[in-house]
């Protein structure tokens, strides 16, 4: 039953551009970013107990940096990616030892102010990122000679990403670091005692989180073309954030289903409704009081009872 | 690494923790050898479980030296000292409530095997951990339960469970953290069967109040009081030491 349902989703995902048109396929190539996003953060928030509220940085730095290869270095996009990837990551390692200098709120704190300052330099160093106007103009990679710009080509491209990330992420967590990762958010002074580093274990995880943020920044920047300060905001990370709660941290597909419902939110309640946000926000209240754990294992629970009910 | 086995086990020189003003232990001295049986007694606030937390690094000693099998670990984190064997079980009990039995003794087992830093392969591509984890269960007798989740236990049941991770590490010394404490009769005769089953590689360092019971797995006492030291030594001598007298009886 399981697996049939599984192929169904997967043929539905494949099938999707033939069905629906430019415009849904664009708003699932914007999930699906979104979900590799909120993944990513998961893994700190829901696998390791490390509430981040700047994870945003990940994500836009990785954008900027290829957006500024490709249109102010002459830099291809392979290469770009290469770089823009591997100083993301390389920041991860560096900001994970600031943050995991403290847990809970002052960790939250930290990757808050860290942000802000990214945040602020994106801003205020306009002769390096054009400042609030943002950089626009930008290309899509056309890996193996295949064009991007179709609705379809991104959606697909974006697709493969995604599957990946989701497999390998899935991987990180269910193997063997992933139980001391587990071990570490529900017990760390067991954890030690046992013989598991606490730091380390935490740290490998934040440059691993740092490295997904950044493959969803380089989707973001391909498929919007356009890179804005504003990606690397608060705002960004605590709607990344919120979509992970929401869904139901800790699992591996709460926070997609999360992000996919910020995003629909976004999109469609913007269009009606002028303080969106206001929306959001009453929406997530419900759902943290109906379901506090999130959608997915809120769901899950509801059908095990209909299931036992029988 | 000198090839002579080391004399000692558990050395520790002039150990003492202070919290602000209260010193919780004081200038502690003791010596454990290995395979060595002790009993830690004192009464409820005499520096027991802060001595067990300064020897396993979860609190840093104000003054002093802890020195394992030679090793001088004063001032190695908690899971370095692991690593050079030792274990310990809490008297709060500590254990992973939303995991199954058997996931709870695999992280004992995990914890000091290099395949805790994999990644790219489920855990239970490691048949032999689970193999393992539910041998350790079975000498427990938990084996029926390895597959229940630690919180649908029964406290006694916990208490088995902690010991059993400590277990799964085969230390060469074992902190024990008053094992029998909210035990019933039956369970305390399980319990200590099992102490006393432990093999004598291990040096065992219990603290217990329950006296009756504790008295027959040690070789050795040590009575602390307001973090003192005050009578060390054969069980026997510390029993009828009239020190120990005036400590339990108030006299
Ligand atoms: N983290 C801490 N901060 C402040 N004081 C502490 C701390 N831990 C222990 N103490 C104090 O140190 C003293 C010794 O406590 P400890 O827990 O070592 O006693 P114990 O001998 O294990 O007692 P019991 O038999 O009740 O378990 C007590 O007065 C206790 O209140
Ligand atoms: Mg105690």
């Amino acid at each position: 039953m399981k697996w049939i349902a599984a192929v169904l989703f997967a043929a539905m995902l494949v099938l999707l551009p033939s069905v629906a048109g430019d415009f849904y396929v664009n708003l699932a190539s914007q999930i699906l970013i979104a979900a590799i996003f909120a993944l990513s953060l998961n893994l700190l928030v829901g696998f390791g107990g490390m509430t981040s509220l700047g994870h945003a940085s990940f994500l836009g730095v990785a954008a900027y940096i290829s957006a500024l290869l490709t249109s102010r270095y002459g830099f291809a996009h392979g290469p770009a990616a290469i770089v823009s990837i591997a100083g993301t990551t390389a920041m991860a390692a560096v900001f994970g030892v600031i943050a995991l200098r403290a847990s809970g709120l002052g960790f939250l704190m930290i990757t808050l102010a860290l942000s802000q300052v990214l945040w602020g330099l994106a801003y205020r160093m306009s002769n390096v990122t054009n400042g609030d106007n943002g950089i626009a103009g930008l290309t899509r990679p056309m890996p193996f000679g295949i064009s991007l710009d179709s609705a379809a080509s991104f959606y697909w491209f974006a697709l493969a990403v995604a599957s990946v990330s989701f497999l390998m992420m899935t991987t990180f967590v269910s193997s063997a670091f992933g139980s001391s990762l587990k071990g570490v958010r529900d017990q760390p002074r067991r954890m030690a005692a046992l013989g598991f580093n606490p730091w380390m274990i935490r740290w490998i995880t934040f440059i691993y989180a740092g490295f997904w943020g950044g493959v969803s920044g380089l989707l973001y920047v391909y498929y919007n073309k356009y890179i804005h300060p504003t990606s690397l905001s608060t705002t960004s990370s605590a709607e990344a954030l919120l979509g992970v709660i929401a869904g139901g941290s800790g699992t591996l597909s709460g926070p997609a289903v999360g992000a996919a419902l910020v995003l629909l939110l976004k999109n469609y309640a913007s269009a009606y409704v002028e303080r969106w946000n206001m929306l959001l926000g009453l929406v997530f209240l419900f759902i943290v009081l109906v379901m506090p754990t999130g959608i997915v294992p809120g769901l899950s629970k509801l059908l095990n009872l209909r299931r036992g009910s029988r | 690494m000198n090839s002579a086995e080391p004399t000692c086990a558990l050395e520790i020189s002039h150990l003492r923790k202070s919290f602000g003003g209260l010193v919780a232990t004081h200038d502690v001295s003791l010596t454990i050898r290995p395979g060595e049986r002790r009993l830690i007694i004192g009464p409820n606030g005499a520096g027991k479980t802060t001595l067990f937390n300064q020897i396993t690094g979860d609190l840093q000693s104000t003054a002093g030296q802890i020195r394992l099998f030679g090793v001088d670990v004063t001032h190695l984190t908690p899971y370095r000292r692991a690593h050079l064997g030792l274990a310990r079980t809490y008297q709060i009990i500590t254990l992973f409530d939303r995991d199954t039995l058997e996931h709870n003794v695999t992280l004992g087992l995990l914890g000091l095997r290099p395949s805790r830093w994999q990644m790219w392969r489920p855990l239970s591509y490691y048949g032999d951990l689970s193999t393992e984890a539910r041998r350790i269960l079975d000498a427990v007798g938990l084996l029926h339960l390895a597959d229940s989740l630690v919180s649908d236990l029964a406290y006694g049941e916990k208490r088995r469970v902690e010991l059993a991770m400590a277990l799964a590490q085969k230390p060469r010394v074992l902190l024990l953290d008053e094992p029998l404490a909210g035990l019933s009769n039956a369970e305390r005769a399980t319990v200590k069967a099992l102490i006393a089953a432990i093999p004598r590689e291990t040096a065992v360092v219990m603290i217990e109040h329950d006296m009756d019971t504790a008295l027959d797995l040690a070789e050795t006492v040590t009575l602390l009081n307001y973090g003192r030291v005050i009578v060390d030594g054969e069980r026997d001598a510390v029993v009828a030491d009239p020190k120990t007298r005036e400590v339990y009886l108030g006299v």
